[in-house]
């Protein structure tokens, strides 16, 4: 069995170890690689400094290594940076029983540094490319100011990514506690918003918009899937049918949610033809585009408690819906059910 | 189901690489009415449709769908796509028919999670 003839690449000698990225590798990776760029090296790196001087003894560095458990240590003279010395150094010493020699016979004078105010894409890439372990930063004035390594980089970044989950979670909490820290006799949520006539591509938009909201409410999972079905077909039905577009409006309270759309025409000639399914006015276009089946209607009365239409022809449409919550669930958070994955695997 | 499998056995091609593959589908639905979708789906499902325009997005959005694969090698425009990766929505398109779709995807075990329209959603 012969090895391979040709040299692996960086890659796969430092990165990934020939693994290929998967989708969920570079999605995780998207906001890694932001907060790569975003964070400096000063806020990950330790500051409680170790360090050595040129006369100190290897066994002393040694003792330092061992107490501290660390793998390297700077060598300053004057506060100045003049080398490193890591347990390979230590161990060259070693090797020829010169324990009693002094950190500078073995030190690396050569000493890679990294900025305090670079990002730490940059001490990522300054580990990879000269395979080193640790390294020191430096501040503008080329002073020692503190130790990174490819650990202080991984909790840097994890302290970061728990942090943002932090606040994501503060926001839910806030908007889900709505309507206990605000005191009134009766206490409305109002969600507005413009639709436009024939505005196929923003169609929708409202709709996904009123289903984060109530997902942060905390809003039951059902309640929100039945109200943001019966607002779709809503927001769409002002898309479509109205000439000038219309309000869609949504009034959140604890004890129920009032969804409305109002018009300013056509009209409906026939308030209860337009429940029977299947009835349709829409023209071939839309039909095309999948809307138009004549179940837009039958689809919201399905889904909300109370559904109330008006309209006059020539004056407008007002559409006016109702999901009562049982329980007032919305303020009193229920978490999603887990996604229990045993039916079809 | 895990979303991966389900690119492998409809050998589909993923339009929007930048959204997260790694998704359970738990059931799967075939219809061009968009309507249709909503009246009978269950939450956590793949979308079959031949459909191609942002309203697809949209509608499997509010309808708590997980993918959507487009049949017969359909490519959907550009706004469909931007929308879909905004809203972290895998897009497949397979080269195959709805009915050889659906027959795959059944076949290999993939639940059928077109609701019974006169029972309240799930």
């Amino acid at each position: 069995m012969c090895p391979p003839a040709r040299t692996p690449t960086e890659q796969e000698t430092h990165g990934r170890r020939g693994r290929p990225i998967t989708d969920h590798d570079a999605h995780e990776i998207n906001r890694v690689e932001e907060l790569s760029y975003d964070l400096k090296t000063r806020e990950v790196m330790t500051t409680e400094l170790r360090t050595a001087s040129p006369e100190m003894p290897i066994s002393k560095v040694l003792d330092i290594l061992r107490i501290h458990r660390i793998s390297g240590v700077p060598v300053l003279a004057e506060g100045n940076l003049v080398g490193i010395i890591s347990l390979e150094d230590i161990v060259r010493a070693m090797e020829k029983n010169d324990l009693s020699a002094t950190t500078e016979q073995y030190m690396t004078r050569d000493v890679v540094t990294v900025a305090s105010y670079d990002s730490i894409v940059k001490a990522i890439r300054t580990f990879t490319e000269k395979r080193l372990g640790r390294l020191p930063v430096v501040d503008e004035n080329h002073r020692l100011v503190g130790m990174i390594t490819k650990g202080d980089i991984t909790r840097g970044i994890l302290v970061a990514l728990q942090k943002d989950y932090k606040e994501e979670e503060v926001r839910r909490y806030r908007a889900s506690h709505l309507f206990e820290d605000i005191i009134s006799e009766r206490t409305t949520l109002v969600l507005r918003y413009t639709i436009k006539a024939g505005d196929f591509t923003q169609g929708g938009k409202a709709s996904s918009h009123i289903k984060r909201a109530l997902i942060r409410l905390g809003a039951d999972p059902q309640i929100t899937r039945r109200c943001c079905i019966a607002v779709y077909e809503a927001e769409m039905n002002l898309i479509i049918h109205t000439t000038n577009g219309g309000i869609l409006k949504l009034e959140v309270e604890p004890h129920r949610i009032t969804m409305s759309t109002v018009d300013d025409g056509p009209g409906i000639p026939d308030t209860e033809q337009v429940f029977q399914p299947g009835y349709s006015t829409a023209t071939e276009q839309v039909r095309e585009m999948g809307f138009g089946a004549g179940m837009g209607l039958v689809n919201m009365k399905r889904c909300v408690d109370t559904i109330d239409l008006n309209s006059t022809v020539g004056e407008g449409t007002k559409l006016v819906m109702r999901i009562f919550i049982p329980d007032q669930t919305i303020g009193g958070r229920r978490d999603e059910q887990e996604d229990e994955y045993t039916k079809n695997h | 189901m895990h979303l991966q499998d389900i690119v492998r056995l409809v050998e589909g091609t993923h339009l929007n690489p930048e959204v997260d593959m790694d998704i359970k589908i738990r059931g799967g639905c075939g219809a061009d009415l968009m309507s249709d979708v909503l009246a009978s789906s269950q939450p956590k499902a793949v979308l079959l449709t031949g459909l191609t325009n942002p309203q697809v997005v949209r509608t499997a959005q509010i309808a708590e769908f997980r993918a959507i694969i487009f049949v017969r090698g359909k490519q959907p425009q550009a706004e469909t796509i931007d929308i879909a990766t905004q809203e972290k929505m895998p897009l497949i398109t397979s080269p195959f028919g709805m009915f050889e779709l659906c027959g795959r995807l059944h076949h290999a075990g993939l639940p059928s999670f077109e609701s019974n329209v006169n029972v309240p959603s799930s």
